[in-house]
């Protein structure tokens, strides 16, 4: 069950910022302030509003002064599931969190420095322990008073949905009663950097399954949920958002950037989750796609959720959201999660609303503009470099 | 039903698998360090690197191999050495085989050329490079040599992550996830890790490699095993590493005699005092792959186990703990028993 939902993103700050701004299908696009873009092709990022003072926990002024920019963006996410959850500190609490680059950033700064100033070291230490993941998580650790275990999953873009995943299985194995789990990642320069050598990063507007897409658009931002068993939940008569029923992750040996063209993976972790909860593909009413914009991911996802659905590609609803706040890779699982318990509860399915022209290989029914809906059931694709596909599996809870 | 273990594999700066390793901890005395250029300075880093290997594992001649950087062979020679015979079955598709990938600094070679052609001028940074910077694409080509399907997980963190790893794998043959999973521990040496952990440890020296153990589950009688891994005790504020390390010594269960305790002390003091403490009532035989080999992350703790489960083979030891006391967030335990209990 999930009794604490916590989000961050370009969109807002928060549930109700955010769910407004997925159900319309507002766009969060603005140049790039953080870095210097004037040598990339691209100039546009979904950058989130960070408030300058931080909500109060149990992190002393010094701990919440030196937190970087992925950091910070946990700790909202994390503060905000925290609160809505009513949990109280305890010490084996896990916490399992998704990311790429955890504190990217910082280790940028790291290096600018050993180069330019190699005799001098001041604030380098920080610079290094901020720059590692478990920095981040442990900081999120110390705002609430729990001991972990600690685990942090770094599957390229569907770390997120890997986490929730993971901490899913924990409780449903009975290796934990309650578990802490999302995902966050910040924008940097080296992963914009990255992605725009690929000619991955779209020059115009992201528009994920549109026939003249032409790239992705990168954001940030995080998401935290608090996941727990139904008997806990029921004891502590704790407000259930919504409920993950499944999880099913493949691996894509095709190439390490590239999905393989008819989406076999992603075709098999979709299958394993639908499969797992003993569901077929028609009782799925929304699917969140990766639906980065990419022309290799949609055609290759649109054939797997083609395969998936079947007969009744026609009539399952799809939308990517990364048209509303891009790519939040490590966080896109996570975020994307929180849109599906938004659009579960709130009885509304998210528009892609920068498509024109849909791309004939979608068979499927894509959301371009706002709907409400009663949905049972929505599954959330995402799918990373190196083969990394995960799909988790929400259900209404009623 | 049993967590056994299958195989073993290491790539270390004592050379390229299992055998070298035992050769060099028997020898006892720390490998020589050499220095790594570090730019700005006329000095050099101390490091203890792998050597070359003295013949190229055919397998580096994969197209997925050919541009990968260091990290990613270690991983590969270390994990197709745990592997043994039981890659062909992989290769069939007649194992689902799990994959759990831990590094602590990753792909820091790669990672660090393109930030500096980013900062140089993005409009020329290469699209080849930026691929193998990502903290999984080490696991992506494991995963993709071995034709494997099925999951796939990179984990970060500081050495203990590896005997989560361990964990993990033990939890993903426990619900028949999958039928045998590699746990695989790898680092890559670059001046810019040896620079930055020199901040925290002076007199640490940096190194290089990788290490696999392969699990399955089973019922036969056959060892050794993995029996034991404690809970992943975090440094935090009102938790001391001393305070966790001890948690995590009194969490292993006590051993049978002879036993071995397969340490991650590197014969610094500052480094070593926790762990120190926590084991000073130890009896048994004990093993430092660090003080020989050096500091090498998920790499090193990967190469206690590595160097515990070869003891456990070809000496007469009952069980065998491995402790890691981690650099900046954990200290976990993990206990390998010769042969499974009754």
């Amino acid at each position: 069950m999930v009794t604490g939902a916590g989000v961050i993103t370009a969109l807002g700050r928060g549930w109700k910022e955010n769910s407004t701004g997925f159900r319309s299908g507002k766009t969060a696009f603005r140049p790039v302030t953080l870095f210097d873009v004037s040598k990339q092709r691209a100039k546009f990022a979904a950058e989130v509003s960070i408030p300058e003072n931080l909500p109060q926990t149990r992190l002393t002024f010094r701990q919440m002064k030196r937190m970087d920019r992925a950091s910070k963006l946990l700790l909202l996410a994390a503060v905000e599931a925290w609160g809505q959850s009513r949990w109280e500190p305890k010490e084996d609490l896990p916490i399992v969190l998704g990311t790429t680059s955890g504190g990217m950033a910082m280790g940028e700064a790291f290096y600018r420095h050993a180069l330019s100033t190699p005799s001098k070291h001041a604030r380098q230490p920080t610079r290094v322990a901020s720059y590692q993941c478990q920095r981040q998580a442990l900081d999120v650790c110390e705002a609430f008073g729990i001991h972990g275990p600690l685990t942090l999953i770094a599957n390229a873009c569907s770390s997120g949905a890997n986490a929730i995943g993971h901490a899913w299985e924990l409780v449903r194995c009975g290796a934990a009663e309650r578990v802490l789990t999302g995902g966050y990642d910040a924008l940097s320069h080296m992963v914009f950097s990255g992605f725009d050598s690929l000619q991955a990063l779209s020059t115009t507007v992201c528009r994920p399954f549109d026939a003249a897409r032409d790239g992705l658009a990168l954001g940030e931002g995080a998401a935290v949920l608090a996941l727990e068993t139904l008997e806990s939940a029921l004891q502590r008569r704790a407000e259930i958002l919504g409920e993950i029923v499944s999880y099913g992750a493949a691996t894509d040996a095709h190439h390490l950037t590239q999905p393989h063209p008819d989406g076999d993976a992603a075709l098999a972790a979709m299958q394993e989750a639908t499969h797992l909860a003993g569901l077929n593909p028609d009782q799925v009413g929304y699917v969140n796609a990766h639906g980065t914009g990419t022309h290799l991911n949609d055609s290759s996802e649109a054939a797997a959720i083609n395969r998936w659905a079947g007969d009744h590609a026609a009539k399952v609803r799809v939308s990517s959201t990364k048209s509303s706040i891009g790519h939040l890779l490590g966080a896109a699982g996570a975020v994307e999660a929180v849109v599906c318990l938004m659009s579960l509860r709130e009885g509304w399915l998210p528009p892609t609303s920068t498509i024109k022209t849909p791309d004939p290989v979608c068979q499927f029914s894509l959301v371009t503009s706002p709907e409400t809906a009663s949905v049972d059931y929505a599954l959330s694709n995402s799918f990373g470099f190196g083969g990394a596909n995960a799909s988790l599996l929400l259900r209404r809870w009623q | 039903m049993n967590i056994t273990v299958q195989g073993i594999g290491a790539v270390s700066p004592a050379g390229w698998g299992v055998e070298k390793l035992r050769e060099v901890l028997e020898k006892n005395t720390p490998l020589p360090a050499t220095e790594l250029a570090r730019p700005g300075w006329t000095g050099g880093l101390r490091v203890r690197a792998v050597p070359p290997p003295q013949t190229r594992p055919a397998i580096f001649a994969q197209p997925r191999l050919r541009r990968a950087s260091p990290i990613s062979q270690y991983a590969v020679a270390a994990a197709m050495e745990a592997l043994g015979s039981s890659v062909e079955k992989i290769n069939r598709g007649e194992v689902r085989l799990g994959i759990i990938f831990c590094v602590m600094s990753g792909c820091v070679n790669y990672s660090r050329r393109f930030y500096d052609e980013t900062l140089r001028d993005p409009a020329t940074a290469s699209p080849l490079v930026f691929p193998e910077t990502v903290f999984n694409a080490p696991a992506s080509h494991l995963a993709s040599l071995l034709g494997s399907r099925g999951r796939c997980y990179t984990m970060v963190g500081d050495p203990g992550t590896f005997l989560q790893g361990l964990a993990l794998a033990a939890q993903w043959l426990g619900e028949k996830q999958v039928d045998g999973c590699l746990v695989v521990g790898a680092e890559e040496l670059d001046w810019l890790t040896a620079d930055a952990s020199r901040l925290f440890c002076r007199d640490s020296v940096l190194s290089a490699g990788a290490g696999a153990v392969y699990l399955t589950e089973s019922s036969s009688a056959e060892g050794p095993v993995l029996s034991a891994v404690t809970d992943a005790h975090l440094f935090l504020r009102n938790q001391s590493p001393a305070c966790a390390a001890a948690k995590m010594r009194a969490q292993l269960p006590s051993l049978a005699e002879p036993s071995l305790l397969c340490d991650g002390l590197q014969q610094v003091a500052r480094a070593d005092r926790d762990e120190l403490r926590a084991w000073d009532h130890w009896q048994g035989a004990r093993l430092s792959p660090k003080a020989i080999l050096g500091e090498g992350f998920a790499a090193a703790s990967a190469w206690q186990c590595v160097a515990a489960l070869d003891a456990l083979k070809t000496r007469a030891f009952q069980g065998a703990n491995v402790s890691v006391v981690g650099c900046n967030q954990q200290a976990i335990g993990a206990q390998f028993l010769a042969k499974p209990a009754l």
